[in-house]
């Protein structure tokens, strides 16, 4: 059975239907659904065996970008999102959506509780880019961690866009040991060949430390990035296809996720 | 009520500040040393320390990032210091404020209840370094600081029209709790003299002349009683130049001047010209009658078709003197209004495009004309807002031009495009006695007032404060639920007809809407921002994000449902009554009771004089060095990369652009057109965007430019694949006060250029818009004009997207070829725009070199194509290398006319030595030739000139 997945569409949601249509591509079955939908109680969290927290500007990025989101599914869903995550099922949070994803504490998330949610990430944040406002660019990712079962076994670089202004990864000095020691950090910023930006910029496009684009929490099952891998799963997506170039597409990811997430249908 | 005022400020350093900094010392304020920039929150509230502690952690700050402080007001003052000045900012009482919106809808989220209302704002910290002041003391004194700082205020930090600014602590800008007012004035306008009338239209800024004035007098008297003010605002928002387009629909005079060497122009030019657009814009596509337009001039957007389930539909407006008094806003909301044209055709909006025309960047203060803004805060605030909208929005901006001239100065031209797609047969314009009249999207406030009356005049040094109110600050977000909402209330068949809020606001869109059934309409339904709006501003109002509904009552519920899914407010404000008037009352009392013919049809048709300048031409030739005028042409603005601006609007989101405004190898070249596979069409089927648009021909030959943008428009569509027999075009008109003849002469030619070259080529028109009155009247009296203006957006079709070509080289050992008539002139050229000779003039086998082309893609054998443009063949051979990192030898001898002359209809082509007899067969009876090959060293081989593509690309990078 294909794995039921809820793409959450928040006041300024706006690339629901691009995550929906590389989820179907990989072999799930896409359900963008308002928010207020699960406020009112006409869908449920229970009823599916993916999350998406897709990208967009929910609330015009006031205060911050996915703050206000982030207040929403801390204030209304906090049980739900809490079960969906300590059950293992995969959760992923594409740019907005993972600035909500950390903004309210489930990313990067601290140790493994029994609730599943980290304690309130006070340790990291997305914020202004180095160069100080938007861009739009293709950029190369690297696979890194095992742990997250979104990246685990990927061994090629994925092509994609980013689009944001607010992807600056940062976080202070102690939880960055804990991520890396627990293998958290997902996907990096790299050249073509796979080498480390450095935080060499455009390579890495808005500063974040260590070039994370990605990053896990502690038991692997949610992830958080700011590049649009949903953007680049068809070869005429890629920007040097007239060229004859084949991109390494990023629908890998999403393949990885749905594989899992056959396990809870 | 307490208010507390908030300051957060980042931890380390703001990456804001490096921004403000640059563009400070790009202004030429050299004494600023630093700026730290801190954002000041309003909050009126009942909230205990603890609340308030909670509001600055949960809410106003990132804890990682940022620290708040706060107290109570009045703030006790903060002691100056030497160097250095605190300059805050806040936003006017009505101008719309989401981020305050937002505060007080999650503080109660949060369970803080106490908090009242919220207002934002903005801290400026100057740092002054007195060694590079004039002034001899070690440290600059508190005043002169003060000086400096209000100077940079001025022109950078604050923009008056919508801020305050204080140096020290600002007070919050809350608007003041009025009284609702039910205020109705009456204008005795029946027995007023000429002198009288024309006095009142310039008292009330109505823009209407001696005979619309006397037409407006005339019903008075037949219908035997004065008007009130919201009839009379009414009539003045319906007539204006803006809604009806009465220069286009004029009757005109044309004075031909005699000297011309061109016999076969003048002899076309005709005396008379009963209606612009009926004589050769509608006309054109009337003649050319293609099967597949579906919709042209009618509705809100021209809509053609796409495949057999779907259609798509493709308006451009411009939103220029807004822009000119607050950039950001003018062009957010340009960007806003477009997008709801869209949605006024039931469609879906799928992409973007943004074509921006400023002055020069590097003019120094005292050179621009009072009040005006610099062109470089004009152009970053611009950007800012097309950003801003488009992004957020979710709509990728996939295709424009930036172009610098002095005459855009005081007039920069923001031209805003939305491209939608919808199931064919949905869209309906229908509505039925007793539908109710709906208005969907965000509330009415005092912002835009006469707005589309404001646009129709020419602007001067007071315009910013007078016409403040017309400067709207757009919600995007409030605009993304208004998608949601009616592309399901369309599928579902909820709504009869519908249109956007514009200029004119509800008085336009109702009345429209209402001008065959007639509608009564209570004004106090209207939800407002804020109380104490008078009827006529509620009516006039031209905030944003509305939309306006013909929905039968039976369907209100489910309408109603679909809009608190999406967080969208839906108000019900009267009925389609079949009454043929059109009423507007205020708590039951009719305050406008008009015939609904008068207000539609009752406006005279302008007479107006057109004198047309045929002038004589000569031509010169000088001798030049190769490299280095290619190489700064590279880097003029107007051919330089604008990849800094094209970067920071989203152009991948919906995941359809296949070809995008950058490309190559690095992705920095620039696209002739881009390529979209609209999201959820099935098959390889796509559409193609791109412009034509050159003032500099404009100047000096309006019909040939016409005729120029059009091929230009065409051939950039056709480069990258497009089917030259499915493009549609349409057109935007930007020019100065036509009441003068030798400004309506160049229109009338442009006019009659589009007219020709839609037919030569066999591309209608279906949408077309005008600006007029792009001038600003200095207070030396001098007039400062645009130079004319016209851009044509093109929308073409290809079947088969995976065809598409880009123009960056391939592969060494490929040929390159010259195709189409090519017959480089240095008229209006960037090359040297003083040389006086014609423009390019369009060649009658350009169609069918097009035709060529496009079967030559179709059949696989072109690996790039670029157009010869700006700069001509040597720039367009630059950019190829740029895109491939590839040299070209190009073996001819080439002239410098050949070289950097201008021409139209010509293409650069690669071609890979198999497919070269094909390609021949293809050209065989067509201008075509082969100018040499793409090579593997980088450098561009111009005969004896050598130029490494590594010294080409700083140069196109590296505007001047």
């Amino acid at each position: 059975m294909k794995p039921q997945t809820l793409i959450i569409q928040a006041h300024g949601t706006n690339r629901d239907y691009d995550v929906a249509e590389a989820l179907t591509l990989a072999g799930a079955e896409a359900h963008p659904v308002p928010l207020n939908d699960l406020r009112a109680g006409k869908k449920h969290f229970a009823d599916y065996q993916m999350l998406v927290v897709a990208g967009g500007f929910s609330y015009a990025d006031s205060l911050g970008a996915g703050k206000l989101l982030a207040l929403d599914l801390n204030s209304y869903f906090n049980e739900e999102i809490s079960t969906f995550v300590a059950s293992g099922k995969p959760v992923i949070g594409i740019c907005n959506g993972f600035q909500a994803l950390v903004k309210s504490g489930i990313l990067p998330g601290e140790s493994p509780s029994p609730a599943g949610r980290g304690v309130r990430g006070e340790g990291a944040t997305l914020t202004f880019n180095q160069q100080g406002h938007f861009e739009c660019r293709w950029v190369t990712l690297k696979p890194t961690s095992q742990r997250c079962i979104w990246t685990k076994g990927l061994e090629n670089i994925i092509e994609c866009p980013i689009a944001h202004g607010e992807g600056n990864f940062q976080s202070s000095q102690l939880p960055i040991t804990n991520y890396l020691s627990l293998d958290q950090i997902a996907l990096t910023y790299a050249y073509a060949d796979g080498s480390p930006a450095n935080g060499e910029y455009p390579i890495n496009p808005n500063g974040s430390i260590l070039d994370i684009a990605g990053i896990c929490n502690p038991q692997g099952n949610v992830l958080g990035l700011m590049p649009h891998p949903e953007n680049h799963i068809h070869p005429y997506q890629h920007p040097q296809w007239t060229r004859g170039v084949k991109g390494n597409s990023g629908l890998v990811l999403f393949e990885n996720g749905v594989k899992y997430a056959k396990d809870f249908a | 009520m307490p208010i507390h005022k908030f300051l957060v400020r980042t931890k380390n350093h703001d990456p804001r500040e490096a921004g403000w900094l640059a563009d400070a010392h790009a202004l030429g304020f050299q004494q600023l040393k630093r700026v730290e920039c801190q954002d000041l929150y309003f909050i009126e509230s009942q909230l205990s320390q603890e609340g308030l502690q909670r509001l600055a952690l949960e809410l106003l700050t990132d804890p990682v990032t940022q620290f708040a402080a706060w107290t109570e007001l009045p703030a006790p003052p903060t002691p100056p210091e030497p160097d250095s000045v605190i300059l805050e900012v806040s936003l006017r009482p009505g101008v719309t404020d989401p981020v305050a919106a937002e505060i007080v809808r999650a503080a109660h989220e949060i369970g803080l209840n106490g908090v009242h209302r919220a207002a934002t704002g903005q801290r400026f910290i100057l740092h002054f370094d007195p060694s590079v002041s004039k002034s001899d003391s070690i440290r600059l004194s508190a005043s002169q600081s003060a000086t400096l700082a209000a100077a940079l205020a001025a022109a950078l930090l604050a923009n008056n029209v919508i801020q305050h600014w204080k140096i020290g602590s600002i007070e919050p800008s809350f608007p003041e709790e009025v009284e609702s007012s039910g205020q109705v004035e009456n204008i005795a306008i029946r027995n007023l003299s000429d002198d009288q009338l024309l006095a009142l239209s310039k008292n009330r800024r109505a823009a209407l002349d001696l005979a619309e004035m006397q037409a407006i007098r005339d019903y008075c008297q037949k219908e035997n009683r004065d008007l009130t003010d919201i009839e009379f605002e009414t009539i003045a928002q319906t007539w204006s130049e803006h809604c009806v387009h009465k220069t286009f629909k004029a009757f005109i005079t044309v004075d031909s001047e005699q000297s011309t060497v061109d016999g076969k122009t003048a002899n076309h030019q005709p005396t008379t010209i009963n209606s612009i657009i009926k004589t050769y814009l509608k006309s054109a596509t009337d003649k050319i009658n293609a099967p597949w337009v579906r919709s042209a001039f009618v509705d809100n957007a021209g809509i053609i078709d796409f495949d057999d389930e779907f259609e798509v539909s493709f308006k451009v407006e411009t939103h220029n003197h807004p822009s000119a008094i607050e950039p950001f806003g003018g062009a957010n909301t340009g960007v806003g209004g477009v997008i709801r044209d869209i949605l006024g055709v039931s469609a879906k909006p799928i992409a973007n495009t943004d074509v921006l025309c400023f002055g020069k960047q590097n003019i120094r203060f005292d050179e621009l004309p009072e009040s005006v803004l610099h062109p470089k805060r004009i152009m970053s605030g611009v950007v800012a807002g097309v950003q801003d909208y488009g992004n957020k929005i979710g709509i990728p901006t996939v295709n424009g031009a930036i172009l610098f001239d002095e005459g855009y100065a005081a007039n920069p031209l923001v031209f805003c495009g939305c491209v939608g797609i919808a199931p064919k047969g949905l869209h309906r314009k229908n509505p039925q006695v007793g539908d109710r009249v709906i208005v969907l999207g965000g509330r009415t406030g005092r912002d835009g007032l006469r707005g589309a009356t404001f646009s129709s005049m020419t602007m001067d040094a007071q315009t910013g404060e007078v016409a403040g109110a017309s400067v709207q600050i757009g919600d995007p977000i409030v605009e993304k639920g208004l998608i949601d909402v009616i592309t399901r209330a369309r599928d579902l068949r909820l709504y009869n007809d519908i249109t956007d809020c514009g200029a004119g606001g509800l008085s336009s869109a109702v009345g429209e809407m209402a001008s065959k059934l007639g509608a009564d309409v209570e004004l106090k339904k209207v939800k407002l921002k804020y109380p104490g709006l008078a009827p006529w501003e509620i009516w006039l109002s031209e905030a944003q994000e509305r939309m306006v509904l013909a929905v039968s009552p039976e369907n209100i519920p489910a309408l109603q449902e679909l809009c608190n899914t999406f967080d969208t407010e839906l108000t019900d404000i009267g009925e389609f009554t079949g009454k043929h008037r059109l009423i507007v009352r205020y708590n039951g009392n009719p305050v406008v009771d008009m015939d609904n013919e008068f207000l539609h049809e009752g406006i005279p048709q302008r007479q107006l004089k057109a004198i047309i300048d045929n002038s004589i031409i000569d031509e010169r030739i000088s001798n030049i060095d190769t490299k280095q005028t290619l190489l700064s042409l590279l880097s003029h603005p107007n051919i330089a990369s604008k990849s800094s601006v094209i970067r920071l609007y989203d152009h991948e989101i919906q995941g359809g652009t296949v070809v995008k405004p950058l490309t190559g190898v690095k992705a920095d070249a620039p696209s002739d057109a881009t390529v979209i596979k609209p999201f959820g069409t099935k098959g390889m089927k796509g559409i193609v965007l791109s412009n034509g648009i050159n003032p500099e021909y404009g100047k000096r030959d309006a019909y040939h430019m016409a005729f120029a943008v059009i091929d230009e428009a065409i051939r950039n569509a056709v480069a990258v694949g497009a089917d030259p027999e499915r493009i549609a075009i349409l057109d935007n008109f930007c020019w100065g006060d036509p009441k003068r003849p030798e400004t309506l002469g160049s229109l009338v030619e442009a006019a009659r250029g589009c007219h020709d070259a839609a037919l030569l080529f066999r591309t209608p028109f279906i949408s077309g818009k005008d600006s007029l009155n792009n001038e600003y009247l200095g207070t030396d009296g001098q007039r400062h004009a645009i130079p004319p203006t016209l851009l044509i957006s093109a929308l073409g079709m290809m079947d088969d997207i995976t065809k598409a070509v880009t123009m960056d080289l391939k592969e060494a050992g490929n040929a390159l070829y010259l195709v189409g008539d090519f017959a480089p002139v240095f008229g209006g050229s960037h090359f040297d725009t003083t040389i006086d000779e014609t423009v390019p003039q369009v060649s009658e086998i350009a169609p069918q070199v097009y035709k060529a082309l496009h079967n030559a893609i179709n059949a696989g054998l072109i690996r790039s194509a670029h157009d010869l443009s700006e700069g001509g063949l040597a720039v367009a051979a630059a950019e190829m290398c740029i895109g491939g990192r590839l040299g070209l030898d190009i073996t001819p001898l080439l002239t410098t006319r050949d070289l950097f002359g201008e021409t139209t209809g010509c293409l650069l082509v690669e071609v890979s030595p198999a497919n070269i007899a094909r390609f021949d067969e293809i050209f065989k009876d067509l201008p075509f030739k082969k100018l040499g090959q793409v090579i593997a060293d980088p450098v561009l081989k111009l005969g004896e000139t050598t130029i490494t593509v590594e010294d080409l690309t700083t140069a196109f990078n590296t505007p001047i």
